[in-house]
């Protein structure tokens, strides 16, 4: 874990159960629980069909880059610490429609720069791993595919 | 029929503007004040004569103490517009609605921003945990707007092709209109390509030159009909077409989520902007297109129909921003070399393309485009001459 990171707030009431999920290892997207449409953020109501009732639908975890981002500073402190790092946008090979923000790292835990950045490409198939960095929240992060 | 309500019926009187710097040793208020004030005397419209004023969220100055230092008569409408640097045309554009819809006859819009208020960076104030839309990227290290649209930017690169030699001719295209500028902040620094190639990086693709200036400074204009606005000391600045928009599944500065993250906010804006209008891209004359960051210029440049999707990095590229180009834009120098006050320092310039007093003017100007922040709810305003 390194200190000062921003956290999500993972009491949020929208978002909640995506990071409970996250602390148990699972990846879900919430769907509408009326006509299953998935959406990402999540929502407090449909917009496709205005129903309040929500699922969470389990995803494999596998994904691609959908596009990638590598900050310098000036950073906040403790990602000024890390920079250059990568930022990803992935898209899930489950529900292409589907994207998360996240970062390519060597392993659960590891640190936004534990792999080089510019490694990191559009199209690279990827794997979530979810890194610890509170005690109560999780996040998912990207693993290149294959890589042990 | 749509927008025959506000059509022609509103103009800009008078403009006002403060100095820019990075630093000024005036309050944002004093700066508000300084530059209402000047558009007033511009417009030669007394204070007493205001009743409307319209302002960005951001605006650390409430409309009574504005009011009550101006000396302004009674108020009968005040409205503000949210989401930052895509209020811009929005707050112009709803002090035209009032004034032509009969809620005020002479209103105020204006910015006054300086950079070291917490309300002008609020990437920079986040708390330990955070919740709503930003939950879902800060966490990961996309702290700042350069690092929201950097992603943008890399995934075009990656769709329609492009180069940073070509992106590079948008800065280089707004400083050499700010080198002509002796109010614009970069007005004696020129600017190459060598030296946009190894300048720093701040989020890759995207370097220092890629990114708006840090500014202190304000900026206003005068709105009333344009029969009042005939009678005033300039030339009315006739407000010809409006419009805003927050496009269907739209996500603030991090839209990657929707269908199509590269067709931002513009598309929509534009759709409203030339619905409402009886000219089109292709009568422009002159533009003001955000330009916090140098990738949203493309981007505005193929929502609003100057070319083809995919295209615009390639129409920059052509020399098409330049003064002797297609559409010459952000002729002041933008937010990227005059100085970044939110971009209303655009909406002063694309008056001032009307009335024939830019520093790199368009000769013949009559219709003038300028458009508020791609890439977050926006808004967009069509100037032309008085066709009387």
């Amino acid at each position: 874990m390194i200190d000062g990171m921003i956290l999500p707030d993972v009491d949020d009431e929208e978002a909640a159960p995506f990071w409970s999920a996250c602390a148990a290892g699972k990846l879900v997207v919430q769907a509408c629980g009326t006509c299953g449409r998935r959406r990402m953020p999540p929502r407090t109501m449909c917009p496709w069909c205005r129903s309040f009732d929500v699922r969470w639908d389990p995803m494999s975890g596998r994904g691609h880059v959908w596009s990638v981002t590598i900050p310098h500073p000036p950073l906040l402190p403790a990602y000024s610490d890390q920079a250059p790092y990568n930022v990803v946008v992935v898209s899930l090979d489950d529900d292409p429609s589907i994207r998360l923000v996240g970062n390519v790292v060597a392993a659960a835990g590891a640190a936004l720069n534990s792999i080089d950045p510019h490694t990191v490409e559009i199209g690279d198939a990827v794997e979530v791993v979810f890194s610890q960095v509170a005690d109560d929240v999780w996040v998912p992060q990207w693993r290149i595919a294959g890589v042990s | 029929m749509t927008a025959q309500l506000i059509k022609d019926r509103t103009a800009i009187a008078g403009i006002g503007q403060t100095e820019f710097a990075k630093t000024l040793d005036r309050s944002e208020k004093r700066l508000a004040l300084e530059a209402i004030s000047a558009a007033l005397d511009d417009a030669g419209v007394a204070p007493a004569e205001v009743d409307g004023l319209s302002s960005y969220t951001l605006e650390t100055t409430e409309e009574f103490e504005i009011a009550r230092n101006l000396g302004l008569g009674d108020i009968t409408f005040f409205s503000q517009v949210g989401y930052g640097g895509g209020a811009g045309c929005g707050v112009v554009g709803q002090a035209a609605m009032a004034v032509a819809s009969g809620q005020c006859r002479v209103a105020v819009a204006w910015r006054s921003r300086k950079r070291g208020s917490a309300a002008s960076r609020p990437w920079s104030q986040v708390g330990e945990r955070v919740g709503r839309h930003q939950q879902w990227t800060r966490p990961f290290g996309l702290l700042r707007p350069v690092d929201e649209i950097a992603l943008l930017a890399r995934r075009y690169f990656h769709e329609f092709g492009g180069t940073r030699e070509q992106l590079a001719s948008v800065a280089i295209a707004v400083r050499h209109h700010a080198n002509r500028n002796p109010g614009a902040m970069m007005h004696e620094k020129t600017l190459t390509l060598d030296q946009y190639l190894e300048a720093r990086w701040i989020s890759e693709p995207l370097c220092l030159f890629d990114n708006c200036l840090e500014s202190d400074g304000a900026g206003a204009v005068v709105v009333t009909t344009v029969e009042r606005a005939r009678d005033g000391a300039r030339p009315p600045v006739v407000i010809h077409s409006f419009a805003q928009s927050i496009p269907q599944q739209h996500q603030v500065m991090t839209n990657y989520f929707d269908a199509d993250p590269l067709r931002g906010p513009s598309w929509a804006c534009a759709s409203r902007l030339w619905a409402n209008a009886d000219v089109t891209p292709d009568d422009v004359d002159v533009a003001q297109l955000y330009d916090a960051f140098s990738p949203l210029v493309p981007l505005s440049l193929e929502g609003y129909g100057f070319c083809a999707r995919g295209e615009g990095l390639a129409f920059c590229a052509d020399g098409n921003l330049e003064l002797d180009g297609r559409l010459p834009t952000n002729t002041s120098g933008g937010g990227m070399s005059e100085a970044y006050v939110h971009g209303f320092n655009l909406i002063v310039e694309a008056a001032r393309q009307i009335r024939g007093e830019s520093c790199s003017q368009v000769a013949g100007a009559e219709v003038s485009l300028v458009t508020s922040g791609e890439g977050v709810p926006t808004s967009a305003l069509v100037l032309t001459k008085d066709r009387r």
